[in-house]
């Protein structure tokens, strides 16, 4: 094995024509193999909306948290929201493919993810706001996992299509993990110094405006999570506050300032490089 | 019909022996994505495989290997299919991939946990023995680590560090 450069001693023995260079290149359907039909009577152009939606969701956070690498506190918790991320984005993957295969256009995750304008987005304005301090990306990581979780429970049961049901199944498991790592945050932050209790504090008014438009689909799922938010509020000493929700909804692709600098930084490389291949 | 058979746990057997590209220790089989091979009438060779999370970046890889093996072995038309459901468990690792994981310092999972998610603010005391020292004076560093199905623990005993295959 060559050494000395280390990207090539990763590629050695591996030909041309096979792509799998150090889980680099060639990243193909990641629902290759799975069974694609449609049930009967299946609206596919709302299912391939609402994949897209979650997927969206799931995109705009995992690029929030990877932006946490080289900046977090300490580097047990930069390792901790890379892998929040890697496991969004792993979502994001499988239900952007679902939404290919349902909506007819056969787009693969690329062309989701790098060749849509912010203005075709559907993700809440919650995942997209600047990360703000540890406080603050803690606060929204605890709603929008506890949210995500309650939603893909039901999901994983009441969906009709069986491709969104596996995903939702799925993400159960890996969304159980960040809510508990973000409310165990929440917690040590509001019980801790007077300095952490305060940011805590403002994090919690920051965010609270935005929670209301992730019930605007499912309404029913609202009780059962502010049960849980309450939970770690009170646990941390702190108290969910009540505020006005701030007009419109990220799902009807309203959305704050802040998308387009996200996406233009995500999909530059792409954009630049329209032929290249991963 | 008993060729059919006989090749089935052949390809099977070439299959379960693909390593895992995170985990080199585990093959396939140990670590529980192997779901199931059979051959087709046709000769063809179906291997179902299924990730342990979705972000999981060595599926492909495995999908490659698997492939690439059955060819070599001289099966001439392979097809890999991707399981979701039921979705990989933790509890699928075999008592021989829990043997290997101890022997390399990792220590292996407990039961995972089963039915509606509750979320749990009291510390919770669970009990991971150390893999080098056998003690269970062990705390955990980080719920994540080097891969998504792997938490970081310490041993007060010995003051080791390691690794621990997370329950899901
Ligand atoms: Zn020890």
């Amino acid at each position: 094995m060559s050494d000395d450069h280390v990207y090539l001693s990763l590629a050695e023995g591996h030909d041309d024509s096979d792509a799998r260079w150090a889980f680099g290149t060639g990243f193909e359907d990641p629902l290759h193999g799975v069974d694609q039909s449609v049930p009967e009577g299946t609206d596919t152009a709302q299912l391939a909306a609402y994949c897209l939606a979650l997927g969206d969701d799931a995109l705009v956070s995992a690029q929030r948290l990877a932006q946490w690498c080289t900046a977090a506190p300490e580097l047990e918790e930069e390792v901790a929201l890379a892998n929040i991320g890697l496991d969004l984005l792993g979502q994001t993957r499988l239900l952007y493919a679902r939404a290919g295969q349902v909506d007819g256009t056969g787009r693969g995750e690329d062309a989701y993810a790098y060749f849509r304008d912010a203005d075709a987005f559907r993700n809440v304005r919650l995942a997209e706001l600047p990360n703000g301090d540890f406080a603050f990306s803690i606060t929204r990581l605890l709603v929008l996992s506890s949210w995500r979780l309650a939603l893909f429970e039901r999901l994983a049961v009441t969906t009709s299509d069986p491709v969104l049901a596996a995903i939702a199944a799925k993400g159960v498991k890996e969304l159980a993990y960040h809510r508990q790592y973000a409310a165990e945050w929440a917690v040590r932050l509001g019980d801790g110094t007077e300095e952490s209790q305060r940011r805590m504090r403002d994090a919690l008014a920051a965010v609270a405006p935005y929670v209301d438009e992730l019930f605007a689909e499912t309404g029913e799922l609202k009780a059962e999570v502010l049960a849980v938010l309450r939970q770690v509020t009170d646990a941390a000493g702190l108290a969910w506050p009540e505020t006005a929700p701030v007009p419109g909804h990220g799902r009807d692709g309203d959305h704050t300032e802040h998308l387009v600098p996200l996406l233009t930084e995500l999909q530059s490389v792409a954009r630049a490089h329209p032929e290249a291949t991963w | 019909m008993v060729t059919t058979l006989l090749d089935a746990r052949r390809a099977r057997h070439i299959a379960a022996q693909v390593p895992d590209p995170e985990m080199p220790m585990l093959t396939l089989a140990d670590l529980g994505v192997l779901r199931d091979v059979e051959v087709r009438e046709d000769g063809t060779v179906v291997a179902s495989l299924t990730p342990t999370y979705s972000g999981c970046p060595a599926m492909a890889e495995m999908r490659a290997e698997v492939a690439a093996r059955l060819t070599d072995a001289g099966y001439a038309r392979v097809e890999i299919r991707t399981v979701l459901t039921p979705p990989w468990s933790s509890d699928w690792i075999t008592p021989a991939g829990r043997a290997k994981l101890a022997e390399s310092g990792i220590a292996p999972p407990g039961a995972a946990p089963r039915g509606p998610v509750e979320l749990t603010l009291s510390p919770t005391r669970r009990t991971v023995a150390c893999p080098r020292c056998g003690a269970t004076d062990t705390e955990e560093t980080s719920r994540f680590a080097a891969t998504s199905c792997k938490a970081l623990w310490r041993c007060r005993a010995c003051r080791e560090p390691f690794e621990y295959v997370k329950e899901i």
